[in-house]
């Protein structure tokens, strides 16, 4: 049975392990991470990860166009195609922009092309995960 | 514009960005995020040539 200095000893703990409070920037970062790469992590001052994770993902992106790869619209058909279009989009800006630009056509006569265009997903995909980052650095969950 | 990337540098190029990403968003301290950057990039250009032998294998 816990009396009462272990009751407040389980409370200390769960109080320690519980992340901080999520404010404004929780809701903010992981937002401007998508929109932009790297701007999440700009804004909350740590602006060398930011440029990292801005180069890694604006080169695979412009990096899958050059090699003709697709830029996947919004569809409802083939699972990979849905699966394609969800990838994409994780690059947020960058998705919109080619999309309005008609960059990312494809190519179906160059085995690069293909590369290109899991390129471009991946480069969305990265993107998501550095949301992520930029919302765990607001929570407090990582320095 | 349009590039022409060999199989093999799409791979390194490829293993170079995700890599970065892996180690700054996996690790929390500058060193951890180097040191698991490379491990990373080097599992990857191993892998690619591992499996490169393989489809060769595979093929012969």
């Amino acid at each position: 049975m816990a009396g009462p200095q272990n009751t407040a000893t389980v409370n200390r703990r769960s109080v320690k392990a519980s992340p901080a409070p999520a404010g404004t920037m929780a809701t903010i970062a992981p937002i401007a991470a998508w929109i932009f790469p790297g701007l999440g992590h700009f804004i909350q001052r740590r602006y060398i990860r930011g440029l990292l994770l801005m180069l890694a993902v604006f080169v695979m992106f412009f990096t899958g166009l050059g090699m003709q790869g697709k830029v996947y619209q919004f569809n409802t058909g083939d699972l990979l195609d849905i699966l394609g279009f969800i990838g994409d989009l994780g690059a947020g800006l960058l998705y919109f922009v080619a999309r309005t630009m008609d960059w990312g056509v494809g190519n179906i006569h160059r085995a690069v092309a293909d590369y290109g265009t899991k390129y471009i997903v991946v480069a969305g995909l990265l993107n998501v995960i550095a949301a992520v980052d930029a919302y765990h650095i607001a929570i407090g969950k990582k320095p | 514009m349009t590039f022409e990337l060999s199989h093999y540098n799409a791979a390194l190029l490829f293993a170079l960005c995700a890599s970065t990403v892996f180690g700054i968003t996996q690790r929390s301290t500058p060193r951890d995020m180097f040191r698991y950057g490379a491990y990373c990039f080097a599992l990857f250009a191993v892998g690619v040539i591992v499996a490169s032998w393989g489809m060769w294998l595979i093929k012969h």
